[in-house]
């Protein structure tokens, strides 16, 4: 089913449209310009994820803890959106988490190795977004911040 | 059938709250205010027993002599009250537990609605169409 990709592509030319958008009205980006056009990106994100978890945390029963959440984020978040769950969990049990995703959906397509990996960034904002909307509805004030060693693996971190 | 309906956000502001129009309708909010703590206090008990199943529908609140409260709430600490009329037929509790459900639903609609931001009063025609087919009938 081509269902799968759709979602992908729309994603690509969100980034590329936010970015022209911006080059448009200045010519030349710098790098203020680049930081608006991924607190746009983040942005956007945070409203999806707030709307996504009110609808995925319906039937659930409520969450013991803080741990608990990240699972729900980990697996169930993941799968629904991204299709798959994410590959590792980590946490120094004081309000820090990384979550490591060796095969990113929205990564994949762009290289696998360390070419782009100056474009990386971009893309990975809308689901930084994504996930600190979903902690924000869930009552989890964070800070979700996403970093890449090598395509099209990536790890975010965030900090509640 | 109820007698009012509230929608409150985490921060314990009302996001909407509609009552059948009587004499005293502050009455209706006054009540809602009071539940409040009440549902407070059900969530930290249950969270305190450390249940294996946290169920979102909370179950009757209080009493009145008038009135019966009820309460729900959301993963997303969102509350849902219900007021209903102590001398109408005794409502069962699956009745209730359904009229939660149909507003939780309601209210998911909302939240994913674009055009709603998060935090606002709900003013969704749907929403309202839908608790007006909950409420006391009024000729």
């Amino acid at each position: 089913m081509a269902d799968e990709v759709l979602f992908d592509f729309l994603h690509m030319e969100m980034v590329s449209h936010v970015y022209k958008e911006q080059r448009s009205s200045k010519g030349e980006l710098d790098s203020k310009d680049r930081a608006v056009c991924v607190s746009i990106l983040e942005g956007m994100g945070f409203r999806v994820g707030q709307g996504l978890i009110e609808r995925m945390t319906r039937d659930s029963p409520s969450f013991k803890d803080e741990l608990d959440m990240m699972k729900f984020i980990c697996k169930d978040f993941w799968t629904q959106v991204f299709r798959k769950q994410i590959d590792n969990l980590r946490t120094n049990h004081q309000g820090t988490y990384v979550l490591q995703d060796n095969k990113f959906v929205l990564l994949t397509q762009l290289s696998s190795g360390k070419q782009y990996l100056e474009e990386a960034p971009k893309y990975l904002a809308y689901s930084c977004g994504l996930v600190r909307g979903a902690l924000s509805n869930l009552g989890l004030e964070s800070v979700v911040t996403a970093e890449v060693s090598l395509m099209p693996s990536c790890e975010s971190c965030n900090i509640a | 059938m109820a007698v009012c309906i509230a929608v409150i956000a985490k921060e314990n502001y009302p996001l909407y709250i509609r009552s059948v129009p009587t004499q005293n309708e502050l009455k209706f909010h006054y009540t809602v205010h009071t539940s409040l703590d009440v549902v407070e206090e059900k969530i930290s008990a249950a969270g305190k027993a450390m249940a294996d199943q946290r169920e979102l529908y909370l179950g009757l609140l209080y009493p009145t002599e008038d009135y019966k409260v009820y309460g729900y709430v959301t993963n997303s600490k969102v509350k849902f009250v219900i007021v209903v009329d102590s001398s109408n037929t005794s409502l069962r509790d699956n009745e209730i537990r359904s009229m939660f459900r149909k507003l939780h639903n309601s209210f998911t609609d909302v939240m994913c609605n674009p055009f709603y931001n998060p935090g606002d009063p709900v003013q969704s025609k749907v929403f309202e169409g839908m608790v007006s087919g909950m409420m006391v009938q009024v000729s």
